[in-house]
């Protein structure tokens, strides 16, 4: 478990973190969400050592981080970069070797991975002579290739041609299932409501919320309903305990407790005939409003 | 796949930085043909220097009649008898000898000399009666040979300085301006980089000297001038091991400040200041390298003793301790500069952007 103990830091007088705190379970994805400028990219810097905080600490498994440690991690920054001029295979054996792997396992390490991301017919190429996709795959190998026993990713998504989300999507879960922390940030609510298990959300350098997705979305929206009648339902305006955000002719959507919903089941099926009936799930997106705003 | 186990030990990351680094230096053509043109310009001047020094064979001069008598006196000059004054001219004109010496009582010498196309001065001076002349503090080496090791001296470390000076600076940037410094600061410190660096390029500096040593004392001794290098032997030792720490500081000063800056464009402008402590002590030594009191003080200046130092034991000048003193005072200067440099850089390396203040980055 990676955890973050009342992190605070400030730039010159403005303090951009307060307090922050969270954890990072092993095997679970974790979306780390908030605009831009809310601090996403200042905390994964203290996370990785990049920067120090003013006060607060981070601890793997109950102890604070130390330097080789963080050796272990694997790490995308927010601002991309390779070695232009440096062979992609070569490169990526490099960083391996300078986490700690021996020359052997990484270079090993290299080509399994640029196999992986289909990356292989380019491992003798210098980086800059690679189209951008295949930059930012190359990106993430070079956070994956000595095999991390931490995932921190800065906005791994961002930029990303729809194959590439899906191969990286796919990675991530597998680093995860394997027991691997795994901590992203991104803009992409929809991406991140996919494939999370737990979430934080960080405005203005204080964490709002933070919890599994289901618990949050438990605790920060109402349960929708959306009712779909052959004839007009303005009638359940009136019904106690609804409040109905939608209503146009046999389509309603409203809010109200499970047993209310309920009831306006039962009291649409005494009307007449019921075309459809759903509870909906709350997005990530108006999640993230509600805490947010 | 296999994963790493605890990370690079410090000492072996800052191996693999400079193995990157020498790596890439070494698959640049324009590293290996500014060296293969340097390793050219020193052979040259060492055979040219030796054309120079061997110019002074004995000339020959024709001798005719009782001019022969004049000419055995002067142990410098070859004589070749010719039958008359006509035949003599005729041998200097087809440039058998480079003059002739014919009887000619009209003079003092009772000798007259013809040459073809300029007056032969050597043949002059030793027909000539010349003054004694006592020399009150001789010098120990010639003045010309004096001015080409001090150019030697001063041109070599100038231009290693420069060279890998200029190529550290724009490895620096070129990791800052990537941005590949992020991911390399998340695995290793600012400080195992910033040496990893200066090693990398510090050893290709030191092969550089080590070729350019060995061509010139190869060159020396082909071209069989020995005596010049027993003359010269131990002031290329000290300057080897002056060269050794002088350039690791200077190295460490090109790593911070090219750390301020974030594009390959500002490099010059931020590292100037370097290059003028590097170009000082060339000036100098070029210009004063005749001035006991100038060279006194480069010889323990720490910027300029690499240079001044070896000078004044090639000139000998220096007792024997001086070395090691301004040996010692170069050695705190390296290591204060180094420490301060690495503050610089670990404070600079994540500021993007606009110039970083010298100020901000010393406070960090």
């Amino acid at each position: 478990m990676l955890e973050l103990h009342d992190i605070t830091r400030s730039f010159d007088s403005r303090r951009v973190l307060h307090d922050v705190g969270f954890g990072v379970a092993p095997g679970k994805l974790t979306g780390f969400v908030g605009a831009n400028g809310a601090g996403k990219t200042t905390t994964m810097r203290i996370i990785l050592g990049v920067l120090s905080a003013d006060s607060g600490t981070v601890t793997l498994d109950g102890a604070a981080l130390t330097a080789s440690d963080r050796r272990r991690f694997g790490y995308m920054p927010e601002e991309r970069g390779l070695y232009p001029k440096m062979r992609l295979a070569e490169q990526l054996t490099y960083l391996a070797r300078l986490h700690g792997c021996g020359h052997v396992a990484a270079r090993a390490n290299a080509r399994a991975l640029l196999e992986r991301l289909g990356l292989a017919e380019r491992a003798d190429d210098p980086v800059e002579k690679l189209s951008l996709g295949n930059q930012q795959r190359a990106q993430i190998a070079a956070a994956l290739v000595h095999d991390p026993a931490v995932l921190v990713l800065d906005e791994p998504f961002s930029g990303l041609d729809p194959l590439a989300v899906e191969t990286v999507q796919t990675v991530l879960k597998e680093y995860a299932a394997r027991g691997v922390p795994v901590l992203f940030s991104s803009h992409q609510l929809d991406i991140v409501e996919r494939i999370c298990d737990d979430l934080v959300i960080i405005a203005d350098g204080e964490v709002r919320a933070a919890g599994s997705r289901a618990a949050l979305r438990a605790e920060y929206s109402q349960p929708r309903y959306e009712l779909l009648l052959p004839e007009d339902a303005g009638w359940i305006a009136a019904e106690p305990g609804v409040a109905v955000v939608h209503l146009d002719d046999g389509y309603a959507l409203f809010e109200a407790s499970p047993d209310v919903a309920q009831r306006v089941l039962h009291a649409a099926i005494g009307r007449g005939p019921v075309a459809g009936f759903s509870p909906l799930q709350p997005s990530l997106a108006q999640i993230f409003r509600e805490v947010v705003g | 796949m296999s994963g790493a186990s605890g990370g690079a030990a410090p000492r072996d990351a800052v191996w693999l930085v400079a193995q990157r680094e020498m790596v890439s230096r070494l698959r640049s053509k324009a590293f290996l043909i500014s060296t293969g043109i340097l390793l050219l310009a020193v052979l040259a001047s060492v055979l040219v220097g030796g054309l120079l020094s061997t110019g002074s064979t004995p000339p020959t001069v024709a001798v005719v009649g009782s001019a022969a008598t004049v000419v055995g006196h002067a142990d410098g000059l070859k004589a070749v008898p010719a039958p008359d004054s006509d035949a003599a001219e005729r041998m200097v004109r087809s440039g058998k000898v480079d003059a002739a010496v014919i009887p000619d009582d009209s003079t003092p010498a009772h000798v007259a000399v013809i040459g073809r196309s300029g007056v032969p001065n050597s043949v002059v001076e030793q027909l000539s009666i010349s003054p004694k002349v006592t020399l009150l503090e001789p010098s120990k080496q010639p003045a010309l040979l004096t001015y080409l090791v001090a150019l030697g001296f001063g041109l070599v470390f100038f231009m290693s300085a420069m060279t890998f000076g200029q190529t550290i600076a724009q490895s620096v940037v070129e990791e800052k301006q990537t941005r590949v410094v992020e991911i390399l600061l998340s695995t290793i410190s600012a400080r195992t980089l910033m040496a990893g660096k200066v090693l990398g390029n510090s050893l290709l500096a030191f092969a550089q000297i080590a070729a350019i040593t060995a061509l010139t004392t190869g060159a020396l001794l082909a071209t069989g001038q020995k005596v010049l290098l027993t003359n010269l032997g131990p002031s290329v030792i000290w300057f080897a091991v002056f060269f050794v720490v002088g350039f690791v500081m200077i190295a460490a000063l090109y790593a911070a400040t090219a750390a301020l800056v974030s594009r390959q464009e500002d490099v010059g402008s931020a590292t100037a200041p370097v290059m003028m402590l590097v170009l000082l002590p060339y000036i100098l030594v070029i210009s004063f390298n005749n001035n006991a009191t100038v060279l006194g003080i480069m010889s323990y200046v720490p910027f300029s003793a690499m240079v001044g130092m070896p000078m004044r034991l090639f000139t000998g000048a220096a007792q024997w301790w001086e070395p090691l003193l301004s040996l010692l005072i170069l050695l705190l200067t390296a290591a204060a500069v180094i420490v301060i440099g690495a503050s610089i850089y670990g404070n600079s390396l994540l500021r993007t952007g606009a110039r970083v203040r010298f100020t901000e980055a010393l406070r960090g």
